[in-house]
């Protein structure tokens, strides 16, 4: 626990490819800039070469083991952490290790750590492989989706009905449309090496792409909505830069998913917005965007919000978003000292964690 | 008299002329030096200063023919120019505004 007057809050995800950032260090950022005085950031992540163990928005940073070493071992490491640090706060940012944290949190919270995270049962309901499911649950247009555990499935899918181009999903990350059999083979022993089967087929929705994130109360409503509409994308498909907006029936959406849901987290919801403007459900991550700072950018810090709401703080009434304004995303180079690196290899800590323990 | 276009591509299905969707003009944000941004969509697209006249004229008018008035009393414009621009700068606007 902090001293009277200070906040440390622990945030994942502090992974940060240009191609396809982590939105742990957005999540900081946001923090960092919400005025609070007295916040610590205490960065975790899994790979000594992610940026944001080193960047400043952090006042300390740590290794994590990766998800495939169980939850026990990220128990012990989450706990040896808190004896270190005494954070007050956890927000993962990651998918993969949201189903252990959920598994963990009342451990955590015996020890002081607040969470607000969805339950096992509402993260599983928004897994891909659900999807479709919980769209008809909630009225929502879902494009058919179906899971392909050989590459063969490419080469006979037109006489099942499935025509090219189509979209090749992971189960967990990345997404790549295809536009025949040997590209469907590629994209298939790609996604599958790096995050396993089953592979995901979905048909292709023709439109543009809109992304929402917001936070759900656990009770089906969703607080401080903010839309983005993507204006340029990486080579993975993610945004590169892009546009708040505001559609009523895009809010009708994902306010219909959040009710079947009672969603309680952060949460982002992608959308295809078709060629008539109806809407079709693309995912829904259980955490915020990469590109969370724009709700900073439109008046509607969202981890800032989270923050209050986990302290138990009145945060008033939020004012509507800032049409029209717009993210652009560019690369930075952190300089790292090797005494901060050779420490993250080692101890699994940045150098600044021993300063500050010091200076403390 | 605005004559119907030969290409249709300011007309709807039955090839009727039309405006854009007066709904759909109503919701954008337009700057004086002639910026549009549709907030539903996230679209935007720039106006010249002729363009930026003539969106104005359409905001106020429901028909292509009191537009034509408008345009014909307001600019030393013949005839037959002001009617093909006024069909082009119809079938620009509806192709880029999506409902």
């Amino acid at each position: 626990m902090s001293p009277r007057g200070k906040l440390t809050v622990a945030i994942t995800g502090m992974n940060a490819r240009a191609d396809n950032p982590g939105p742990g260090l957005a999540v900081a950022r946001c923090l960092r800039e919400s005025g609070r005085s007295g916040l610590k950031i205490v960065g975790l992540s899994y790979d000594a070469l992610d940026p944001g163990l080193y960047h400043p928005f952090c006042d300390s940073t740590y290794l994590l083991p990766y998800p495939s070493a169980g939850q026990e071992a990220l128990r012990d490491r989450l706990l040896w952490i808190h004896e270190q640090e005494g954070f007050d706060v956890l927000i993962p940012c990651l998918d993969a290790e949201l189903s252990s944290m959920v598994a963990l949190e009342e451990e955590l919270a015996k020890v002081g750590i607040r969470t607000f995270l969805p339950t096992e049962h509402q993260l599983q309901m928004r897994d891909k492989s659900r999807l479709s499911e919980l769209a008809a649950t909630a009225h929502v247009p879902y494009p058919e989706t179906r899971p392909v555990t050989h590459a063969g499935f490419f080469y006979t899918c037109a006489q099942q009905g499935w025509g090219y181009p189509l979209v090749v999903k992971g189960p967990f990350y990345d997404a790549q449309i295809v536009r025949d059999p040997d590209d469907a083979a590629h994209a298939f022993r790609r996604i599958s090496a790096a995050w396993g089967l089953p592979i995901l087929v979905q048909r292709l929705i023709r439109g543009e792409e809109y992304n929402l994130t917001a936070i759900g109360d656990g009770e089906g409503h969703l607080i401080g909505t903010v839309m983005m509409k993507k204006r340029a994308l990486t080579d993975k498909g993610k945004a590169w830069a892009g546009i708040c907006v505001f559609d009523q029936a895009l809010q009708d959406t994902a306010d219909a998913l959040a009710k079947a849901l009672r969603w309680r987290g952060p949460l982002e919801v992608e959308v295809m917005r078709d060629l008539s403007g109806r809407y079709h459900l693309i995912e829904i991550n259980p955490r915020f965007p990469a590109w969370v700072y724009l709700s900073a950018g439109v008046g509607r810090n969202l981890p800032a919000l989270l923050l209050a709401r986990l302290m138990g703080e009145d945060y008033g009434a939020l004012p509507g978003p800032s049409l029209g304004t717009m993210f652009i995303r560019y690369a930075e180079e952190v300089i790292v000292p090797m005494e901060e690196f050779q420490n993250m290899m080692i101890l699994g800590a940045s150098a600044r964690t021993e300063e500050n323990r010091r200076d403390a | 008299m605005i004559d119907r276009p030969a290409s249709g591509n300011a007309g709807d299905a039955n090839g009727d002329l039309r405006l854009p969707d007066p709904a759909l003009m109503a919701r954008l944000a337009v700057s004086d030096n002639g910026f549009v941004f549709d907030p539903v969509s996230g679209n935007s697209f720039t106006l010249n200063a002729a363009g930026l006249a003539l969106f104005r004229i359409f905001l106020h008018h429901r028909k292509l023919d009191d537009v034509f008035a408008e345009v014909t009393a307001s600019f030393e414009v013949k005839p037959h120019e002001a009617e093909r621009d006024i069909l082009e700068f119809a079938a620009q606007l509806c192709a880029n505004l999506k409902p």
